[in-house]
This record gives C-alpha cells, structure tokens and sequence, in this order.
C-alpha cells in the first residue's frame, strides 16, 4: 500500500500544477491611480466563470486596476448557479478582500453571504444581476430596466412582419435576477396597443449553457410551429437560438433578437437570422463596476441614493448619480442591425 | 522461509494455498501475511482515507493561510451537508447492489413543495412534515417498482430522475418563492452561538453515528451486507429482501426530502432546480469512502472520511482561487486514486505471498474445502 503513496502525492501535485496554471488571476500593477489611493485586492464573481460576456467585462475591470490601483482577480462557479457562488463569496471574506464585485446567478441565495461580508467591512458591488436589495452596497446596471424591457418589445415588433405574430423568450435561469426583470418590462410594454398584434408563447430557460439553449430552441419551435420571433435577453441564448434557426432552414421564417455580443451575432445579421439586436458596452460596465468599489473602499461614495461621482473615461466626463435601492445606471444600450455591426465589432473589440 | 521440495504445477502437484499458509504460518514470512491479512479490505481502506486527509489539509494550509481558520471550517463543511446526509442513505443502497439516483430530483421537488406549501400560508410547522412524507412517498414508489418488478434501480431512479424533478416544476410553476422567516433559513445558514459549527454538521453527525450503529451493529445492517454479496443466498436464509430494499429506498427519500429541505433553508430559495447536479457528488462520496459499486463491501465510516475529504478539497481549492471546473478535474482524480489504490494494493499483496512461496502459482479456482487467502 504504501509504494502507492507518490501516485496519490503525484495526483495531487497535478493539481497544484494544475492550480498554477487554471488561476485566470492577473493582479494589476498598482500605477499611480488618478482618483484617491486604493490598494488591497477586489474579487469578481461572475455568475459563471466560462461566459465570454464576463470574460469582456473582467477586461474592463482589469484597465480600471491599471488605472485606479487595487489587486483585482476573477473567481466563480463553470455553471450558472447560485449555490456554487457561495463559497467563493464566503472565501473572498475570510480572505480580507477589500471589496467583492458579484452578478447574482440568485439573488436571494447568495444574500446571506453578501451580507455577511458587508458585515466583515467588504463593500459589495454588484453589476449585470443584482444580488437582493441590503445585500449590496451600490448595484452597477448595465442599463435601465424598464429601457431594455421596451427595447426588447421594439424589436420583437420590428422583427415581426406588421408587428404580428407569435413571439417567445429564451432567457438564462430561472432565477436570474436581470433577465427576469427585463422580462417583466418587456411584458409590460407589451400591453400596450400598438403591440395588440403579437401573442407571447411563454419563457424557455435556457439556463445560460449552449446546450440546454439550443434544445429549448428546439423545444420552441416544434411545440409553436407558427413562431415568428425568438428573443432571447442572454448573450448566450441569442447565439444558440440563431445557430437553430439556422440550421433548420428558418432564415426569413423565424427571427432572432435579444442581447448579444457583435462579434458573436455579427454572420447572423448578416445572413438575416438577426436584422436587429442590442447590447451595451460590456467593457465599460466591468470598468465601472471597478471604479465604484475604489469609491465606496476610499470612502468618496458612501452608496447611498443622491451620491454622484465621476469616472474619468466613461460617460463623457458627466458624474453619474446613485438612483433608488442604491442603483447607478451605467448608460443607454446600443442597437445594432446590418448598418453599424462591422464598425461596432470594430470599436468594442467583443 | 519453507521451501517446499514437490514440484510446481502438475497434475499431481497439491492444493498450495491450504498447507502452504499453514506452513508459512510459523515464521517472519508469515507475520507478514498475518500483517497484511489484517489490514485487509476496509481497514486498510480507511486508514488510507485518513492519510489523504491528512495530506490535503496540510496542502491546503501551504495554498493559504486563511485555510487552517474557523469560518473557513465552518462553511467549508456546511457547503457538503446535504449532500453528505444523502450519502449516509445511498450508502445501505450501494451496499445491496442498488442505487439511487434520483435523489438529487427529490431534492428539489422537496423544495418546491416546501416553498409552495409556504406561499400558500401553511406554517413550517405543518409543512416540514409533510414535505417529509412525499420524500417518503417517492423513495417507496422508487422501492416498490425496483422489487415488485424486479426492474434494475439504475432504469427506475434514472425515470424518477426525470419525474421528480418534473413534478416539482409543476408545483411551483415558474416562480420561485424566497419569502421564508429567519428562524428557518438560520438553520441552514447558522452556527451554533459563539462557535464556527455549523447547525448542519451537528444534523450530520447524528445521522452518521445513526448509521454506523445501524449498518454495522444491528440485524438490518446484516442483512444489508448479505443482500449485497449474494441475494439468492440471503432469500434463502429467511431475509426479506424485497421490503429490506424498498425500506432502504424509502429511507433515502426521506432523506432527500429533508436535504432539500436544508438546501432551501440555507438558500432561503425554494425553486425547482435545487439539487441540480448532487446526485453525482452524492455517489462520488460514496465510493470514494470505499463501498464497491458492486454492492456486498463498504463502511460507514469509510464514507464519513470521504465527505471531509471532499470539503477539505474543495475548500483547498477554493481557498486557492481555482474555480469549480479545475475543482472537478481535481475530485476526479482523488476518486480514481482511492478506487485504484486497494485494488492495486491487493494484487500487491497476492505478488508478495505468491513471492514467499517461492513458485509460481497458476491462477485457478479454489478446490473444495481449501482455504483462500
């Protein structure tokens, strides 16, 4: 028994090895930082760590590092899920981090966490999908709720012929905070009349995994035949349920819109899966994000509704204000079609 | 050593093993084997469960100085609980040759149900029980169509799997009910008062102490075993073998209902993905703590060992900032490494005392009445 011991010994050197090189940390050098000196290390929680949408946003971050001063490293979970958040939250605050930027794959199950961490002196900033109200101290949304919920509707309108027709969301979890927010607005809007022609099919989670979208795309389609718009508020979902389409010989029968990266929808609205769909600069958003847990560490914001404060490179120079439930807006999304999409995959790099 | 002057093989060479272990018996060549004899199956197994958690808490501790601290402890463990007290219950199931896997699909049906039953103005008082008793109204439907028509476990759970996990989407539709007290979700989420104990662990360690007494010291843990290593023979002996199977299948509903349960305490969400992905980490304790898959083998505590085994892992892991994909790629490893290594270690074994014999034995099956060591 004993001469197998180096074969466990060698397993677990793997790992360490393995360790050494899967860590996706770059700890920034701390330049001189524009704003008040920050130093210590923030920790980013996506909702899961193999997204290329967070993988943009980590981008963002990063240059706020360089910028602003800080160590900052990226953990999380490889699925959307919430009680695989945990830990990482839980580690981050025994740990000493000075601040934990997180989007909620839960916002109710990582809240205890979160608040224990608050509770520790973390400041806790979420961005993309807020955690639940008390468990943040400021909510960085990537654009306005209520703004992207009629977004959607508008699409949908303008993607179905004479704005008739059945329409149905491929979303990311069920329990994702932002997509179910923007689904909600999006219902809303729809009331309205000059929306009286289309008819809503319902919600397919899509659970932000290529695989499980991609079969609930086809789960979609076969059980509403008549389907004409598939939206789809998840950069993920957008791009399966295109590649569906696609496939099965939709192109000009069923269309795509939703939230999508440019690079990733830029062959689909070229071939008219995807006439039309919006995103937001997703590397902003991780730089804002970075920059407001400077502020709240330093001390300039206290996170409260009222508070203003600047961020150099974004928003023109303008000072962004702290709205209600401790939300700053990071700007209006952009909507891309066959006019702008070479020059916006160009310009944001994603 | 004893040599022995008759020739190897042969059609009139004698049964080697029955006198030559005697003869060996009486010299250093023979402790050795009374050595190795006692460290045999579980024991030897456990002892070197104990060695990997040994090692991997002091990796841990040169990964990261927060990792010997008590909140690392404290949630580190509590992260496993459910599905540790689940493995107490697949453990008898595994042990008689069955398995469960739709414990994961109970644990969100649970779940759902709790959080409607909660949202429809039914106290927890009355809603816990209740939950509890469709945990054991699914292990019995699980039980009773594995013996009544002796359909393989593996198809019946993969269906229940599936239907389980259904059902709880149609109790609660596609809303997911978070509104639960304080008091309840403090359960899950607590420690015991001025300590780093988590409310769970203490949950667990009833459970487990229950188990042990019950596998290895009472009649029913006999039975268990007898059913595993030969079900015919058991039949025969007067074990009931039917109703042992579908109590061990009602058991691990109940079970799996009360981990949803505590999952959805200390989430403080009942939604219908809860569980998604525990019944595999749930096997994956199992045998890491030694049962053979086979059914027939295994100890409880063997199992014990391997839940702090993985939550030493993963906290190691985690504590080093290695996200969840490396983290599996590292569970995977440990588990080949701990399947491996005693079966490699027997045919050790069978190599050293093959070896002091001094010839070559013919691999073959053993004559009536002889001894196999």
């Amino acid at each position: 028994m004993f001469h197998r011991l180096p074969r466990a010994a060698a397993g677990v050197a793997l790992v360490f090895a393995l360790a050494g090189c899967s860590s996706s940390a770059t700890p920034a050098p701390t330049t001189a930082p524009t704003t008040a000196a920050m130093s210590g290390s923030v920790v980013m929680i996506p909702k899961q760590i193999n997204n290329p949408y967070f993988d943009v946003a980590f981008k963002g971050a990063q240059s706020a590092a360089t910028a602003l001063g800080g160590t900052l490293t990226q953990v999380g979970p490889s699925a959307a899920d919430a009680t695989q958040q945990i830990p990482f939250i839980q580690t981050a605050t025994t740990q000493g981090a000075k601040a934990i930027i997180v989007s909620a794959d839960d916002a109710n199950a990582i809240a205890p966490a979160l608040k224990a961490a608050m509770a520790a002196g973390i400041k806790v900033v979420g961005y993309d999908s807020s955690p639940a109200v008390g468990a943040y101290n400021v909510f960085v949304n990537q654009a306005d709720t209520a703004g992207i919920g009629k977004g959607l509707a508008d699409m949908a309108c303008d993607e179905a012929p004479s704005c008739t027709g059945e329409i149905a969301v491929l979303s990311a979890a069920q329990t994702a905070t932002n997509q179910n927010a923007w689904i909600a607005a999006m219902q809303d809007t729809l009331k309205g009349s000059k929306y009286a022609g289309l008819v809503w099919d319902g919600v397919y989670y899509g659970n932000d995994d290529p695989t499980i979208s991609t079969q609930q795309t086809q789960a979609m389609l076969a059980a509403h035949p008549n389907l004409k718009v598939i939206v789809a508020p998840t950069t993920v979902g957008i791009v399966a349920a295109a590649q569906v389409v696609t496939s099965q010989n939709l192109i000009g029968k069923v269309f795509v819109t939703g939230l999508g990266t440019p690079m990733g929808m830029q062959a689909f609205v070229k071939s008219g899966v995807s006439p039309e769909f919006a995103l937001w600069n997703v590397t902003d958003l991780g730089y804002l994000a970075y920059a407001v847990a400077v502020d709240l560490v330093t001390g300039q914001i206290k996170g409260n509704p009222g508070d203003t404060f600047t961020v150099p490179s974004l928003n023109g120079g303008q000072p962004y204000t702290i709205g209600a439930d401790s939300v700053v807006v990071l700007g209006p999304p952009f909507v891309f079609n066959t006019s702008n999409i070479d020059q916006y995959v160009a310009s944001f790099g994603f | 050593m004893t040599e022995d002057p008759r020739p190897a093989g042969g059609p009139d060479a004698p049964p080697p093993s029955a006198e030559a272990s005697v003869a060996a018996g009486d010299n250093s060549g023979g402790a050795m084997n009374r050595l190795l004899g006692s460290l045999s199956g579980a024991a030897r197994l456990e002892v070197f469960l104990v060695v990997i958690l040994a090692v991997l808490i002091w990796w841990g501790a040169q990964l990261s100085r927060f990792f010997l601290t008590g909140p690392n402890f404290g949630f580190s463990t509590q992260a496993v609980m459910e599905i540790s007290i689940m493995a107490l219950a697949m453990t008898p199931i595994i042990i008689t040759g069955e398995i469960d896997l739709s414990v994961e699909s109970m644990v969100g049906l649970s779940s759902c149900v709790l959080g409607w039953l909660w949202a429809s103005g039914v106290p927890l008082q009355a809603a816990i029980p209740i939950v509890l008793l469709v945990g054991v109204a699914g292990g019995l439907f699980n039980g009773i169509i594995v013996t009544r028509w002796g359909l393989p476990s593996l198809v019946v759970t993969l269906a229940t799997y599936a239907l389980f996990r259904g059902l709880g989407h149609v109790v609660l539709g596609s809303t997911v009910v978070s509104n639960f007290p304080a008091g309840f979700t403090n359960f899950g989420f607590g420690y015991v008062p001025g300590t780093f104990v988590p409310w769970t662990l203490l949950v667990f360690l009833v459970l487990a102490l229950v188990a042990v007494a019950i596998v290895h010291r009472t009649w029913i843990g006999r039975q268990v075993f007898a059913v595993g290593k030969n079900k015919e023979a058991a039949r025969y002996s007067g074990v009931r073998v039917a109703a042992l199977k579908t109590a061990l299948f009602a058991v691990s509903g109940l079970v799996a209902a009360f981990a949803g349960i505590i999952l959805t305490s200390r989430t403080s969400t009942a939604s219908p993905d809860n569980g998604l992905n525990m019944t595999l980490a749930v096997v994956t304790i199992v045998v890491l703590g030694g049962v053979d898959i086979n059914g027939g083998k295994g100890t409880v505590p063997g199992v014990i060992l391997a839940v702090f085994i993985l939550a030493t892992l993963k906290s190691a892991l985690t504590q080093a900032g290695i996200s969840t994909d490396y983290q599996n790629v590292a569970i995977g490893l440990l588990l080949i490494v701990s399947v491996i290594t005693p079966l490699l270690a027997r045919q050790g074994r069978d190599l050293v005392s093959r070896g002091r014999l001094g010839r070559k034995r013919p691999a073959r099956d053993p004559a009536p009445g002889e001894v196999v060591r």
